[in-house]
């Protein structure tokens, strides 16, 4: 049968007319995610003229993202050094992605939320839990609450389950993993979508056990990631591989693009990337085969429209009013039925077995073996 | 309206209402916007472009019934900063690079080098730092620059040289606040919402020419915003709120122009203007020709000419009326080209100020102000303000002033000395300069040693020293201009005029870059390596000897002499070697 759904694309409201009973599937999709506004958070942490792609990294994101939807007041942009107008860089106020200075992903119009000696593991970690000092101004906020979809983009140099900030401190994956689990008790997030672009990336996301997390790395533990391609004229290499291929794939994705996570797991593989891309989504409730690109990386707003009348007269409000009360009250209900994750236990490790081990002889040796038979 | 029309062959916007006083209360509109560009060459054969955007409100913040909601022409986020920590002045600057005065003259705008920003408050507020915490963070997330760095522990309070530029002749300098950071990089993140500030944004107006790929590619970009209240008229009957939104640019000879000393507007900033901004009531274009008349070509010719005085100097200028259709052309674009060939003769600037460090050691060492009075014949006091961090220890009992080598004792000194991470120093003197001379004060300091937290993430690459500031009424050699016109281009109108015999000149000097004692920061990794080494082979091999014990092993039998010796053990015969 003809489908009548008619897709109309503004850069950031995708409508869709629900007249038609033919597209139920697709309604079902279109209100399966959930959230009602995206954040991003996109990091670079490192300093020096040397580290020019993880700043060229972190702009690429940037750029898709505002391509994508979202504006500047949903992103909250760090980058550690300055390098468009670093005095190294041979054409001031441009960072390129591509050799031969063929994409300038800074770009005109662009606003820096934190930057310099302002990157700091202490300033990351209260943008993602909230706690910031009452005088900090909004652009510098991660105003989310429970309907947003966040995208954080970490880049740097990184090891065995730690990043490196500046080159003066490190954040560690269980640091982070208890980050997600302030936001989520918070209720900071609906979902969120964790990418890290470092070497070892796969251990930032080992420790993660808060739910609704999708993670991408660029490496495997044991692997590095490695640099794209230097450009001869600005003299440093411009972009790590994975985040290129990223930036490429991005580039093909549009507001209205159906493209889903698969596509996205598929980006770079060892072939292209000579590092073994990881994800992990056993803490994510969806299917990631039916969670749009878009869903994270724009904004895209559902309008529903329909040719119904709605009288919002004073004889029809208690119906509404209970409607609203009631769903107050499932979400309430939900929200207390949440059980607050049961750690699994594990046996007392090493440490704490040989200090009972070491007072337990003390002991013996003191009193001797006969008070044994005393203790059992 | 401003709906573009067909005026020739060009869409042109109509302008917008000019409201004059009397004459705005029946539409409300209470506040107008003009525009300005100052294209003077120098000798060096850069070039300098100086935009000034002035919007003029007329309304009172300090008025406390008197709540403010409707914005139109004046940004509603500096609006809403102007109300909520009772702001009576606000400067603030962004400057990449460090302007040359003996190469470049006086520019119209001085700025340091870095971020500064000074604030006077109404003397209704009860407390002026909480205050100053908070408007610096707030001005962090307007302008998208880390003004949160700014802290007690490098503001100061100068009680002479910071004046008001606007109205009102406070002299209670626990209202006044200046801060510099001398490290703030500026870039396009900088320029991006301070264009957002512009009533046309980048649309439309001068404005479009303010491309940050050109604009940063220069030997000097400087943009800055300035908030007071000034007078309307004569009189003074009516006041209001002047914001100027100025942005200084340089391009150099070499890296622009490729060495030729033609400029145009295409060349400067890869734009033509093709219409004013709809909202502005004057849009204008001032060229300096002063120099070398005979010399200098200019394209399109203009009959529009305008004399002026400014800097102590009668100039002569072209200006370019972007209001007027005819400006533009047959093609509907504005591109102004300059030629000019040959050397002119630059009016050497009066007041000139370097400062240099001198010493070894990262101990000790000397901080050097020189400051030069390069008229003839007249001597006049500057006021030199030093405000140095608390990590330089300075010894104000090696301070010295000397000019021709004898010495030369200030009239007036403020000396506020610092306090370990609470308070710079601050020393401020009204120093006499005898005329052709130069004088140079010195003072010792020591370096502190800092905690090991309070260094940055790079600290090899210095501590830096904020710029130091010298003030002066310069004597002129041209009688200024004391009137007030409301028709006066912008770029005269900046510093009130008090005396037509002298002008003010602010000039900064260079910031310094000292380094302070660093810690080996990789140490402890490397003591925990070395540690451990010493106590796995040193130890390890001691608790060996002691403890270790040889025993004989015997070989392993192959499989058939094994055999062998079971059936012998069943059998109890000896069993085999």
């Amino acid at each position: 049968m003809y489908s009548l759904s008619l897709h109309f694309f503004y850069p950031w409201i995708y409508l869709k007319k629900r007249i038609f009973t033919f597209c139920t599937i697709e309604t079902g999709q279109f209100f399966s995610s959930g959230h009602t506004n995206n954040w991003a958070v996109l990091v670079c942490t490192s300093r020096f003229w040397f580290n020019y792609r993880h700043v060229a990294n972190t702009l690429s994101v940037y750029r898709s993202v505002k391509r994508l939807g979202i504006p500047d007041s949903h992103i909250v942009l760090m980058l550690a050094d300055d390098m468009a107008c670093n005095y190294r860089n041979p054409k001031p106020a441009t960072v390129f992605s591509h050799k031969n200075m063929e994409l300038n992903v800074y770009g005109d119009d662009v606003e820096v939320d934190y930057r310099g000696y302002e990157v700091t593991v202490e300033n990351f970690l209260r943008v993602l839990t909230g706690r910031l000092p009452p005088s900090t101004p909004r652009s510098k906020r991660l105003l989310s609450d429970d309907r947003s979809n966040i995208l954080i983009y970490l880049t740097g140099h990184g090891g065995n389950g730690f990043l490196k900030f500046q080159d003066s401190e490190e954040i560690s994956n269980m640091e982070l993993a208890d980050a997600f689990e302030q936001m989520w008790q918070k209720r900071r997030y609906n979902e969120l979508l964790f990418i890290i672009d470092t070497c070892q990336g796969a251990s930032m996301y080992e420790r993660f056990y808060s739910p609704n997390l999708m993670a991408l790395a660029s490496s495997q533990v044991g692997e590095d990631s490695l640099s794209h391609q230097p450009d001869l004229a600005i003299g440093v290499h411009l972009m790590d591989k994975y985040t290129f291929y990223l930036l490429e794939f991005l580039e093909e994705v549009h507001p209205a693009s159906q493209a889903n996570m698969n596509d996205l797991f598929k980006v770079c593989p060892q072939s292209q990337c000579v590092s073994t891309p990881g994800h992990r989504t056993d803490l994510f409730q969806r299917n990631p085969g039916s969670v749009l690109i878009t869903d994270f990386f724009g904004s895209v707003r559902k309008v529903e429209i329909t040719k119904d009348t709605i009288n919002l007269t004073s004889s029809v409000k208690p119906p509404i009013q209970s409607i609203a009360e009631h769903h107050v009250l499932q979400f309430v209900a939900d929200v207390s039925s949440q059980n607050p994750k049961q750690k699994d236990w594990h046996p007392p490790d090493g440490f704490i077995l040989g200090l009972w081990t070491l007072i337990l002889l003390v002991f013996f040796q003191t009193y001797g073996i006969k008070h044994l038979k005393h203790i059992f | 309206s401003t709906y573009p029309s067909l005026i020739g062959q060009c869409w042109q916007a109509h302008p917008g209402s000019v409201c004059s006083k009397g004459s705005c209360g029946k539409n409300g509109t209470r506040d107008q916007f003009q525009e300005e560009l100052v294209i003077r060459p120098l000798h060096s054969g850069d070039i300098y472009a100086s935009f000034q955007f002035r919007t003029l409100w007329d309304i009172d913040f300090l008025q406390e019934r008197q709540k403010v909601s409707h914005y139109r022409l004046f940004p509603k986020s500096l609006g809403q900063v102007l109300s909520k920590f009772s702001v009576r002045e606000l400067h603030i600057s962004f400057t990449q690079g460090f302007w040359r005065t003996m190469q470049w003259g006086q520019p119209f705008i001085p700025s340091p080098p870095g971020a500064e920003l000074w604030v006077w408050f109404h003397d209704t507020v009860s407390d002026v730092d909480g205050n100053w915490k908070e408007l610096t963070n707030v001005l962090s997330g307007i302008f998208c620059a880390s003004l949160n760095f700014i802290d007690l522990t490098n503001t100061v309070q100068p009680s002479a040289s910071f004046k008001p530029l606007g109205l009102g002749n406070a002299t209670d300098h626990r209202f006044l606040r200046y801060a510099t950071l001398p490290r703030e990089i500026v870039c396009t993140e900088n320029l991006t919402p301070w264009k957002k500030l512009l009533p046309c944004g980048s649309k439309a107006g001068l404005s479009v020419l303010l491309k940050s790929e050109k604009l940063f590619h220069s030997s000097f970009h400087s943009q800055a915003v300035h908030i007071r209240p000034v007078c309307q008229d004569e009189q003074c009957t009516s006041k209001a709120w002047e914001l100027r939104q100025t942005l200084n640019v340089v391009f150099d000879l070499y890296t622009s122009s490729q060495g030729k000393k033609e400029w145009s507007l295409f060349k400067m900033f890869s734009r033509t203007l093709t219409e004013a901004c709809p909202l502005a009531t004057s849009s204008k274009i001032y060229v300096d020709i002063t120099d070398n008349p005979e010399l200098f070509e200019l394209n399109p010719v203009t009959p529009l000419l305008s004399q002026a005085v400014v800097l102590g100097d009668r100039r002569t200028y072209s200006v370019f009326d972007l209001t007027r259709a005819e400006t533009f052309g047959q093609l509907c674009s504005l591109n102004l080209l300059l030629r000019w060939k040959g050397d002119s003769d630059m009016l050497r600037p009066l007041l000139h100020a370097e400062r240099y460090v001198a010493g070894f050691g990262l101990q000790t060492g000397e901080i050097h102000t020189v400051i030069y009075n390069n008229h003839p014949y007249r001597a006049f006091p500057v006021l030199l303000m030093d405000s140095v961090p608390w990590y330089l220890q300075l010894y104000i009992h090696t301070l010295t002033v000397t000019s021709k080598s004898r010495d030369n004792k200030p009239s007036y000194i403020h000396y506020q000395p610092a306090k370990d991470r609470h308070r710079p120093h601050l020393l401020e003197m009204l120093i006499q300069l005898p005329p052709h001379s130069m004088t140079e004060v010195t003072v010792q300091f020591e370096r502190a040693l800092l905690k090991w937290t309070e260094y940055t993430p790079d600290p090899n690459h210095g501590f830096y020293v904020g710029s130091s500031v010298v003030s002066a009424l310069v004597p002129s050699m041209v009688a200024m201009n004391t009137n007030f016109t409301q028709d006066q281009p912008l770029f005269s109108s900046f510093v009130p005029v008090k005396e037509e015999s002298s002008y003010f000149v602010r000039v900064y000097t260079e910031p310094l870059l000292v380094n302070l004692p660093t810690p080996d920061f990789s140490m402890p990794y490397n003591v925990i390596c070395l540690t451990c080494t010493v106590v796995a082979v040193g130890y390890g091999s001691f608790y060996n000897l002691l403890t270790r014990t040889f025993q004989v092993d015997e070989p392993s039998l192959p499989l058939e002499k094994r055999l062998a010796n079971l059936i012998r053990r069943i059998r109890g015969v000896p069993l085999l070697a």
